[in-house]
């Protein structure tokens, strides 16, 4: 991962200015903006949860959207089924995510490239079997409608929060709990550990060979992303009024595929300004045209043909060559 | 009467295990050959069958016009997939598989849309061909007679592609590029050409299979990404690359799901899904596949 650059650039603090410009979204912007802001933040925790396996563990997960899609509904299922609050709900999703990662991971990181997308498919389709049968507890193909929101009285003790929409309170709080959930991921990858996954990714025999050990570290990083993902999902249950099996199904794990190679996997930032632009261009494509598949086919293969390195890849190397040109070489 | 029951699921079984042969053979002969999962591959076997209806359409004429259009919508499909291997997958072979794992889903994207485009979204069907459509009994069942055809061809094809592959030159050189690509390359063969070859044959298969099916299917958009999960877990449970595997895992999974259904109503998907699995933990590289 490269440095923050030393310059007057680097000493801005550009994540909390992001944040606090994400917090305006319900006053400055409509309904719809939040709608989607919403979408962008949950979205961005997702594909940093995947990221943690794709870019810096060098692990080619086909089934991310199994974790997501279980945290969306241990949350659901606890909220709309058992009327638990949302404090109890929402780490559970994380746990119950996590433990059904450690179940699944155990068996996946056995196998290395191709086979292991190809089990994280098998196991994601599995989950999206259960999600879509099992009337009794997931609603089947009905899935869960109108999850209720979590009770969000206290915001109003916070002077300027009393006249919100509940819609516009989640907002506000999926928007610190991603800001707090990405802190502790970005902690996660910068930490030794995460040094240790980057090893792995790079060279696993030379990494087995100074005596780690490359399954467990694997295995820890794929519960980490899973139950991160459980997390975003829980989020995104509530956000989005109901869990559905839809959200369980192959193709999902391709879009967060997508959206992260967008972005630019090689960095940290990367995956959420992918989410970013992949909600917006949506959003404005939609308004033109229905094949909005076709549009992200076709941006996809602009990505792998031209443009390797997603958004922030492209934008560092442009930058990197326009200092280039700027400062003379021996300055 | 109950065993002319079950006799009855176990033939509805193998019509459904060998429609899945037929598709599932080509995604298997390109991941064993090129070590790419073709997501595709049921892409190509979507626009075989639309293919189909609209040369059905052209020949509407021609009483028998369901083998010549199903033949040119095999071409069809074959051509395509010459175009893709050659303009885009060709660019990223020495690339890490995720690329190729993506790009074969742009395609599933793009080629969803695009057959959205040319034909709509609704349901098109094809008639029986002629001297196919009635049925005979058997044990004292009823068994349509295109069942009974497809059921036939399965094992033919079969036999067939052994032949191909043990008996020729062709066969031998494909074999080799799936054993060894750099000492091929180094011998002097072109194994580009293999690889464009072997990626024309398996688009072929897509694509015959998507004609073959709409006498007893409906063509419908979504059919693409419903039918590539079903042969992807053949190609697993019968181990990838491996035609045998993928005739004998096809028929496995034809009867998990004809008498899943009577152990465990509504949850026969999940148990074909639960064999993948176990597969996957115990043999990966599936039960005729070998270790990679």
């Amino acid at each position: 991962m490269p440095r923050r650059g030393s310059g007057l650039i680097g000493h801005i603090p550009w994540t909390l200015i992001v944040f606090l410009l994400a917090s305006t979204v319900p006053w400055l912007g409509s309904r719809y903006d939040t709608f989607l802001a919403g979408q962008i933040v949950i979205d961005a925790l997702f594909a940093v949860s995947l990221n943690l396996l794709l870019g810096t563990t060098g692990l080619v997960s086909f089934g991310h959207v199994a974790y997501f899609g279980v945290g969306a509904y241990v949350c659901g299922i606890l909220m709309k089924t058992y009327g638990m609050p949302f404090i109890v709900a929402f780490p559970a999703a994380g746990i119950g995510a996590g433990v059904f990662a450690l179940v699944s991971g155990y068996f996946c990181v056995r196998l290395t490239k191709i086979y292991f997308a190809m089990l994280t498919l098998a196991f994601s389709q599995i989950i999206w079997a259960i999600c879509y049968k099992w009337d009794a507890v997931t609603g089947g193909d009905q899935g869960l409608p109108e999850i209720p929101y979590p009770n969000l009285d206290w915001m109003s003790v916070i002077p300027g929060l009393g006249e919100l929409t509940d819609s516009a309170r989640f907002y506000l709080l999926t928007l610190a709990l991603v800001a707090v959930s990405l802190a502790v991921l970005r902690r996660i990858v910068r930490s030794p550990f995460g040094r240790m996954l980057t090893t792995i990714r790079d060279n696993p025999e030379r990494a087995a060979f100074i005596g780690l050990n490359v399954r467990a570290y694997q295995l820890a990083a794929f519960v980490i992303a899973g139950a991160f993902a459980g997390l975003a999902g829980a989020l995104y249950g509530i956000f989005s009024r109901g869990v559905f099996a839809d959200y369980v199904f192959w193709s999902k794990s391709a879009e967060v595929i997508i959206m992260t190679i967008l972005g630019g996997m090689d960095y940290f930032w990367g995956p959420p300004v992918g989410a970013m632009a992949l909600v917006w261009l949506n959003q404005q494509i939609t308004d033109y045209t229905q094949y909005w598949p076709f549009v992200l086919g076709s941006l996809l293969l602009l990505l792998l043909f031209v443009f390797p390195g997603g958004i922030v890849g492209g934008l560092v190397a442009g930058f990197r060559l326009a200092r280039r040109r700027l400062v003379p070489r021996n300055a | 009467m109950a065993a002319s029951f079950l006799f009855s699921q176990f033939m509805g079984g193998l019509t459904t295990a060998m429609f899945l042969f037929l598709i599932a053979s080509g995604l298997s002969l390109v991941f064993g050959v090129m070590r790419v999962l073709n997501f595709a591959h049921g892409s190509f076997y979507m626009i075989g069958a639309y293919l189909a209806w609209q040369a059905m359409q052209w020949l509407h004429p021609l009483a028998a016009g369901f083998w010549p259009a199903a033949l040119l919508a095999a071409l069809g499909v074959a051509l395509l997939g010459a175009i893709v291997e050659r303009l885009l997958l060709r660019h990223l072979y020495g690339r890490e598989e995720l690329y190729q794992l993506l790009l074969t889903y742009a395609l599933v994207l793009i080629l969803g849309d695009v057959a959205k485009f040319i034909w709509g979204t609704g349901q098109l069907s094809v008639s029986t061909p002629p001297g196919l459509g009635g049925s005979i009994q058997i044990l004292g069942t009823t068994q349509p007679l295109y069942s009974l055809f497809i059921i036939a061809l399965g094992p033919a094809i079969a036999v067939a592609g052994w032949l191909v592959l043990n008996r020729t030159g062709a066969g031998r050189m494909v074999r080799a590029a799936s054993y060894d690509r750099e000492m091929l390359d180094a011998l002097g063969a072109d194994v580009g050409l293999i690889y464009t070859g072997m990626f024309v044959v398996s688009s072929f298969l897509a694509g015959l299979s998507g004609a073959l099916v709409t006498p007893i299917e409906s063509i419908v958009p979504g059919m693409d990404v419903l039918i590539i999960v079903q042969a992807f877990i053949v190609v697993v449970i019968g181990g990838m690359g491996s035609l045998w595997g993928t005739f004998w895992g096809s028929v496995i999974y034809g009867q998990v799901l004809a008498f899943g259904i009577l152990i465990f109503p509504g949850f026969s998907l999940f148990s074909v899904f639960a064999l993948m699995a176990v597969i996957l933990i115990v043999r990966p590289w599936g039960l005729f596949g070998r270790p990679v």
